[in-house]
């Protein structure tokens, strides 16, 4: 069986570029049916049909005015293919193409892999019940509600009219024998299914339904095709792709290797200054067809990237074009990073300590008062953020996701009472961080402080208040970090095992904790609590420290853990 | 139910008397535009056309034109405050340039912006519009392989009206007055690196933009008081409107919705940046001769910072500074977005 393709063409604006493409399908072999929109500018229209007066292959149908969404769009179809097959009786295939549809082979191509099964209809075809097909759309309810407003021009009343109906539960009756199917409307059906749909007995009763149907030109001939066709084959030979945003995806000149590569019969949509893209295809050689299948995948991946791009973004970017609300970021921050608390209280050199045993940039307090500490203290941090405390504090989110993000290591800082809290429900709330807190140690300072008593007291009120703050919130149900928190009494019961286990969930040697920085003298701190007991003040964060002991409360070896 | 998330209707009510209030100012103070050479019957159906206002910019004209030719404007209506260097003469010669002329106020017109808004509302009505300074030079998501139309018709396709392209301030490497920048030369060879993420983002409840500060100038001149730091978030191309207008430089419009250019449920929208030549060696001149024409934002405090930041240290360079290779170095580091634009 010999295959000879008939193409039906929708234009609608930029009629030289569609009177283009016109002639290179008629002249790749292929007999056209050019369907203009009746909207169209006359003088354009005479122009192109002009142009294309040496080709008998090409004829014009009766013009429509179409409208997106509408059924003019599916009126169109019909009469224009109706025409075809009238007209070119050795039209076996016929094959929906719009005005800024590219083909990408020669048409001998296609008709090549037609002709290796000729009897097949390629037509997009899903089951409305099975979701997922159209992008942020209706799927059943479009077979089942009534549409007579325009999307585009009366969005509010369509929406309006949508809502009233659902409140009313309104159904309307799908005509017996009819499963709503939906599919991409660039189809390629064989002229038996295309003649049964054309000429079915209860066409006017099915046209009568899907006028009111939305976006009919995406399902009268996927419904049909179900009633008539013997051998469906459910994908359209049209690369066609969506943005994210319900539009057709639009290629350009740089598109140019990757569309040659995916060995697609057609393209949609190409945006009409893509001259590189015009010249080029169809690109292959008439002469020696080849009926290879396309292979699309890593245009897929593109265009599925640039999908994810636009509704997810990247994790933990602020910026001009995204600003996401509290919670929904899709990741608050790019990667892990860490938070010590009360370390550098008990261990004045922690830092390089730490610096020296875990692979990861070791920040100061960044949230000091007085300014950022950086690591080396050095003026300007990563991506260039200052160390000044006003910049950090007018967008401290900013200022945490950039530092995360501009990190070539994992970055580490210490935390206390003393700094801004800010950020506390952020990192809170993040399970890209990890907390370690030992909380009271901020009393180690004040223990060796020359400070007089009543100074001493009033800080250790507010920073004590400040941590139960913070305790609060690391202990609420909206935890996400993963947390440990020790109290002081604890820590130094055991050090060497606790920092340990933080060397180890910070990927390094555990072993590295065996020798331990110079720490800080806590004998007395017992005494010292009991002072700030005799002068009203409870200590609730620092753990078990007896009373009268001036020693400390444990031996300076390792005990047990409790 | 979408009437709930309204804002108060007064709230809405005040805005819409803003926008009418700038428009009447717009109209008025635009009858001190006198013009020099109106080629405005020439713009096609569809062209997009740049808005500027200058004065005393000779010597960058050359480069600016050229940029923006090469990415598509059809056409240049361009205001000149009183220039005396020539700039005027230069630009009237240009066959796309529509040139006007005030010796009137620039800080008493808005700093330009009734003008340009005058302007806007007599030949951009139904285009889409560029407005941006004789320094700012914006670059987009594939901006070598797409013209500004190829951009603009995606745009129009995704019923999307306005674009927003935050400013990137550009320094070079030393002192400002190391390389002297030629007339024509591109600025980029010399003030080739910027700060890669230290930009501050606020958002604006009454207008709904967001304020961008920070950068260079805001650790350089304005680590102390950074609300007082220039504003870097612009939306300089919109498919203009009778009825909008600018509020504030090209940092905001109204109607509000034009200032929604970014996503707030965590994806990206696509965004470019206005890369900002601001730093070159005639800058030292220039911040010392505005800081006696005392005609700029907050009596000029911007360049009284500068100046006196200029005289002791004038180098922005850090180790953390980056330098500009292509958009989509700018597009990694997340200072601009393809958003779905692949």
């Amino acid at each position: 069986m010999t295959v000879r393709l008939g193409v039906v063409m929708l234009c609608h604006d930029e009629l030289p570029v569609a009177a283009r493409l016109a002639r290179v399908w008629a002249e790749g072999g292929a007999s056209v049916a050019v369907h203009v929109d009746a909207k169209a500018p006359p003088d354009g229209v005479e122009t192109m049909q002009q142009d294309l007066a040496d080709l008998p292959q090409v004829v014009f149908s009766p013009r429509h005015s179409c409208e997106w969404g509408m059924f003019s769009l599916v009126k169109a179809t019909q009469d224009a293919a109706a025409l075809l097959l009238d007209r070119f009786e050795d039209v076996t295939h016929v094959l929906v193409v719009s005005g800024s549809c590219l083909p990408l082979r020669p048409v001998a191509d296609l008709v090549a892999f037609l002709a290796l099964h000729p009897r097949r209809d390629f037509i997009e075809s899903v089951t409305a019940a099975d979701v997922g097909w159209t992008v942020g759309g209706l799927n059943e309810e479009r077979f089942t509600l009534r549409f007579p407003f325009s999307f585009r021009r009366r969005r509010k009343l369509f929406d309006r009219y949508v809502a009233l109906q659902r409140r009313l539960r309104f159904r309307r009756r799908i005509p017996q024998g009819l499963v709503p199917h939906l599919g991409s409307q660039w189809w390629c059906l064989t002229r038996t299914t295309l003649r049964a749909i054309l000429a079915d007995p209860r066409r006017a009763e099915f046209d009568r339904y899907f006028a009111k149907v939305w976006i009919p030109d995406e399902s009268y001939f996927q419904t049909l095709a179900r009633r008539h066709s013997q051998n469906i084959e459910s994908r359209s030979l049209t690369l066609a792709k969506f943005d994210g945003q319900g539009k057709p995806y639009i290629f350009y000149d740089d598109h140019l290797e990757m569309l040659e590569q995916s060995r697609c019969f057609v393209a949609r949509k190409i945006w009409r200054g893509a001259a590189r893209l015009h010249a080029h295809f169809p690109h292959g050689d008439p002469a020696r067809p080849a009926a290879d299948e396309p292979r699309p995948e890593r245009l897929d991946r593109v265009v599925s990237q640039a999908v994810a791009r636009r509704s997810l973004g990247r994790p933990g970017l602020y910026m001009q074009s995204r600003f996401p609300l509290k919670d929904r970021e899709n990741g608050k921050t790019s990667a892990p990073y860490a938070v010590l608390q009360g370390f550098t209280d008990l261990f004045p050199d922690f830092e390089s300590w730490l610096a020296e045993r875990v692979d990861a940039d070791v920040h100061g307090h960044l949230f000091a008062v007085h300014g950022a500490e950086f690591a080396g203290r050095a003026p300007i941090g990563p991506g260039g953020l200052s160390d000044s405390a006003a910049l950090r504090d007018l967008d401290p989110r900013g200022f945490v996701a950039n530092l995360i993000r501009m990190s070539d290591r994992m970055p580490l800082w210490q935390f206390s009472p003393r700094d801004g809290q800010e950020m506390n429900w952020f990192t809170a709330t993040d399970p890209n961080a990890r907390i370690f807190v030992i909380t009271g140690a901020w009393a180690v300072p004040l223990l060796h402080s020359d400070m007089p008593f009543d100074d001493i007291r009033r800080v250790a009120a507010i920073l004590q208040r400040t941590e139960l703050a913070q305790m609060e919130v690391l202990n609420s149900v909206w935890l996400k970090a993963q947390t440990q928190v020790w109290d002081l009494g604890d820590f130094c019961a055991r050090p060497a095992a606790v920092l340990g286990g933080i060397l180890r969930a910070l990927g390094a040697d555990p072993e590295a904790a065996a020798d331990l920085p110079p720490m800080r003298e806590i004998a007395g701190m017992g005494r010292f609590l009991q002072r700030l007991r005799n002068a009203g003040l409870r200590p609730q964060l620092m753990g078990d420290f007896p009373a009268s002991d001036t020693a400390p409360s444990v031996p300076p070896q390792e005990r047990p853990a409790p | 139910m979408p009437r709930l998330t309204r804002w108060p209707i007064w709230k809405r009510l005040r805005r819409r008397a803003r926008r009418q209030w700038l428009v009447a100012r717009a109209v008025r103070r635009g009858r001190a535009l006198r013009p020099v050479m109106d080629r405005t019957r020439r713009i096609g159906a569809g062209e997009i056309l740049a808005f500027v206002t200058l004065r005393n910019e000779l010597p960058r004209l050359p480069y600016f034109l050229a940029h923006y030719r090469r990415l598509g404007i059809g056409h240049f209506l361009v205001v000149d405050n009183a220039s005396s260097d020539g700039s005027a003469e230069w630009l009237a010669e240009q066959p796309d340039v529509s040139l006007w002329r005030t010796e009137a106020s620039y800080k008493e017109s808005r700093f330009g912006m009734d003008w340009l808004n005058c302007l806007l509302r007599r030949h951009g009505s139904g285009h889409w519009c560029l407005t941006v300074d004789p320094d700012e030079f914006l670059v987009y998501p594939h901006h070598d392989t797409r013209p500004l139309q190829a951009l603009t018709d995606w745009l129009d396709a995704g019923e999307i009206r306005s674009f927003s392209a935050m400013l990137l301030d550009m320094y070079p490497k030393g002192s400002l007055e190391a390389e002297p920048y030629r007339p024509g030369q591109d600025p980029f060879e010399i003030a080739r690196w910027f700060d890669p993420a230290n930009y501050t983002i606020r958002k604006n409840s009454e207008y709904g933009n967001l304020w961008i500060q920070g950068g260079p100038r805001g650790r350089a001149f304005f680590a102390d008081n950074p609300q007082n730091g220039p504003a870097l978030n612009k939306i300089p191309l919109v498919r203009w409107e009778r009825g909008y207008a600018y509020v504030s430089s090209t940092h905001m419009l109204l109607p509000r919705a034009l200032n929604l250019v970014y996503d707030q449920d965590g994806g990206e929208k696509a965004s470019g940046c206005l890369l900002h030549a601001k730093f070159l060696s005639t800058f030292v001149q220039k911040s010392a001769e505005e800081l006696t024409r005392r005609q700029h934002y907050a009596d000029s405090q911007e360049y009284r910072a500068y100046h006196s930041g200029l005289q002791e240290d004038p180098d922005f360079w850090c180790a953390q500074s980056r330098e500009l290779q292509d958009w989509r170095q700018l597009e990694d580091l997340g200072l601009i977005s393809k958003g779905n634009w692949a």
